[in-house]
């Protein structure tokens, strides 16, 4: 099981004493979380893609280069890839491209985004988000499948004799999720493709994050990819932690208060009561993260969102350490003990390569 | 006997407030007049009052506490409607917009609504039609024609315990049972029924005017099929199809 982080790359004034850091200072925290994640023993860095304040992160594939360059064992992605407002050529020719220079250590999350006036800004319309979404992902599917494609769609200049480069490294895509809160029709697309399936599962109750895993397992099920346990799930997960679980709810509770997502809203305790949010100590963090697999089943990637809210780049420094010291290794010794042979792990670059090379030997002999 | 399912909206902020006691009375009248046509409802009151905190979380959320996630199936799941609201500055109350802002956009769609207001004076009536039947109309509810306000002095005097034209009497419940069912058969509904309905004041007493709205949602229920509720997680198209655009 893969385990890592998840940044939005929001610049919030920290509520307990007003600074705002620079988007200089964000941008640069972001890439000392990442590394800090590999050092700490996760798997998993991925970023968020905004095109609006008070976001910074317009550029991923930048900005994960950079890391990557850095970096020797951590996988990049991204949370998410707007699906919608980019041009699927240049998606498939820049994550192409990081693939190519991070060796392999690349995937991607597909996304809508629900800003209504960025689709406008991209020359797109968001009443369309389903329609742009299948119908990008299904070109850009094409172009990193197929070496010269011909193209005509309703969202983009056609293409006559296009070749999108460079071609993936050693010919395997980079693997693909779809995230999606509650549009059981990209819980079919994931589905259909075999790919994986991301449910962002921190801002609702878990009855909706086990209602949309379930339609994708079945119908994953459906298409012929495996049977509905071996389909590719990742969650999301909200933590702040103490050694003291006082202490946590102490120090999160004006973060949560103040934050811009769900602020000046329900109580900590409500919101830790309705969805995955936990704060506490390292082993409530274990619990309630070793129960998502009750109602989501086995699955093969979970990430954490940590920096958030205006909480200092020095205190989610300190929660990295945490989760890589005490929560992670737990998990990973708890959820493999509990996983069936059976179900997969997340696919990597070396696993799809090796599937590959196995599939034409099949066709060979 | 059929049964079907009643959810009566009460914005009411005091405790007890008149709004509910509107909202009581359009109830207990609403079952009366179901039975007299067959069909038990079944009535589920919603006090907004005790939502109030859960509605502001759900817009500042975006997704309901488990309280009012089932306050907003029973109202998606309900076979009609009843909602009632105090006016506040010429229109309906906020949190009786908040709650109706939050329901499911097609939940109210095709389902009956009939639609009432308390006020401290009877010149805040046509809110009803200029505020809440807009509304309803842009949800796609199937809005009673008879609106039911019920300021303060309606709770006194001679008016309110006048029976008003449409009381129910042994003749009445003998009326065959569809004067809504819209066919060419309306043409042909007996004179008794039309000169009933020629008749009908609709200024009569708070009685009258409870009776005549409760009287039209119990018709429009027992000519309805149960209600369905869509489940947000079903497929509604192939891939195939998505694909094809």
């Amino acid at each position: 099981m893969q385990f890592g982080v998840f940044t939005v790359g929001d610049v919030t004034p920290d509520p307990t004493n007003g600074r705002v850091p620079t988007e200089h200072e964000r941008i640069k925290a972001m890439v000392t979380i990442a590394k800090k994640a590999e050092e700490v023993g996760l798997d998993v860095f991925a970023m968020g893609e905004h095109h609006n304040e008070p976001f910074v992160p317009s550029s991923p594939t930048t900005m994960l280069g950079y890391i990557a360059a850095q970096t020797d064992k951590l996988l990049l992605s991204t949370s998410t890839t707007l699906i919608t407002t980019n041009d699927p050529v240049k998606i498939a020719e820049d994550y192409a491209m990081l693939q190519h220079l991070a060796d392999g250590r690349v995937d991607l999350m597909m996304g809508r985004g629900n800003t209504g006036p960025v689709y406008p800004w991209f020359g797109k319309d968001i009443r369309a988000g389903i329609p742009l979404a299948i119908e990008n992902y299904a070109l850009l599917h094409r172009l990193w499948h197929e070496h010269v494609v011909d193209w005509t769609g309703k969202f983009r200049t056609p293409l006559q004799g296009f070749t999108s480069t460079p071609r993936p490294l050693d010919g395997v895509p980079p693997f693909v999720w779809h995230g999606s809160i509650r549009s059981p029709e990209i819980a079919e697309q994931a589905a259909y493709y075999g790919d994986g399936f991301f449910a962002n599962h921190i801002f609702w109750p878990a009855s909706h994050t086990q209602r949309m895993v379930g339609l994708y397992r079945e119908r994953f099920a459906h298409y012929g990819h495996g049977d509905p346990d071996q389909a590719i799930v990742g969650l999301g997960g909200q933590v702040f932690m103490r050694r003291n679980s006082q202490d946590a709810v102490r120090e999160f509770r004006p973060y949560f208060d103040n934050a811009p997502v769900y602020g000046h809203g329900p109580s900590l305790e409500e919101f830790s009561a309705e969805t995955p949010l936990t704060v506490g100590s390292p082993q409530q963090v274990i619990d309630r993260t070793l129960g998502f697999r009750d109602y989501a089943g086995d699955y093969q990637r979970q990430l954490f969102l940590l920096d958030h809210a205006g909480l200092p780049l020095k205190t989610v420094l300190e929660q990295l350490d945490i989760l890589g010291e005490e929560v992670v290794p737990v998990l990973r010794r708890e959820f493999a003990a509990l996983k069936p042979a059976h179900v997969p792990e997340a696919p990597t670059h070396a696993s799809r390569k090796a599937e590959q090379l196995k599939k034409a030997e099949q066709v060979e002999a | 006997m059929k049964q079907r399912t009643l959810v009566v909206v009460s914005a009411g902020l005091s405790q007890p407030s008149s709004t509910r006691l509107l909202a009581d009375r359009l109830s207990a009248a609403a079952v009366d007049s179901a039975v007299s046509l067959g069909v038990r409802l079944d009535v589920r009151v919603l006090e907004l009052r005790d939502l109030a905190h859960d509605i502001t979380n759900h817009m500042l959320t975006g997704f309901p506490p488990a309280a009012l996630r089932d306050a907003l199936d029973a109202v998606a799941g309900a076979d009609a409607l009843i909602a009632v609201t105090p006016v506040f500055n010429a229109s309906y109350s906020g949190l009786f917009k908040s709650f109706f802002d939050v329901v499911d956009k097609d939940a109210l769609a095709d389902k009956p609504v009939l639609i009432a207001a308390t006020g401290g004076t009877a010149r805040h009536s046509l809110v009803l039609e200029h505020a809440l039947r807009p509304m309803f109309s842009y949800l796609h509810a199937v809005t009673m024609p008879t609106s039911v306000f019920a300021a303060s002095e309606d709770w006194g005097g001679d008016e309110a315990l006048r029976p008003g034209p449409l009381r129910r009497t042994a003749n009445t419940d003998a009326l065959p049972p569809g004067p809504l069912r819209r066919t060419a058969d309306t043409d042909a509904l007996p004179p008794r029924r039309l000169r009933r309905t020629a008749n009908t004041e609709t200024e009569g007493g708070l009685r009258g005017r409870i009776l005549r709205a409760a009287d039209e949602l119990a018709r429009e229920v027992e000519r309805r099929d149960p209600a369905t509720v869509a489940d947000p997680f079903a497929l509604t198209a192939s891939f195939e199809d998505l694909l094809a655009g």
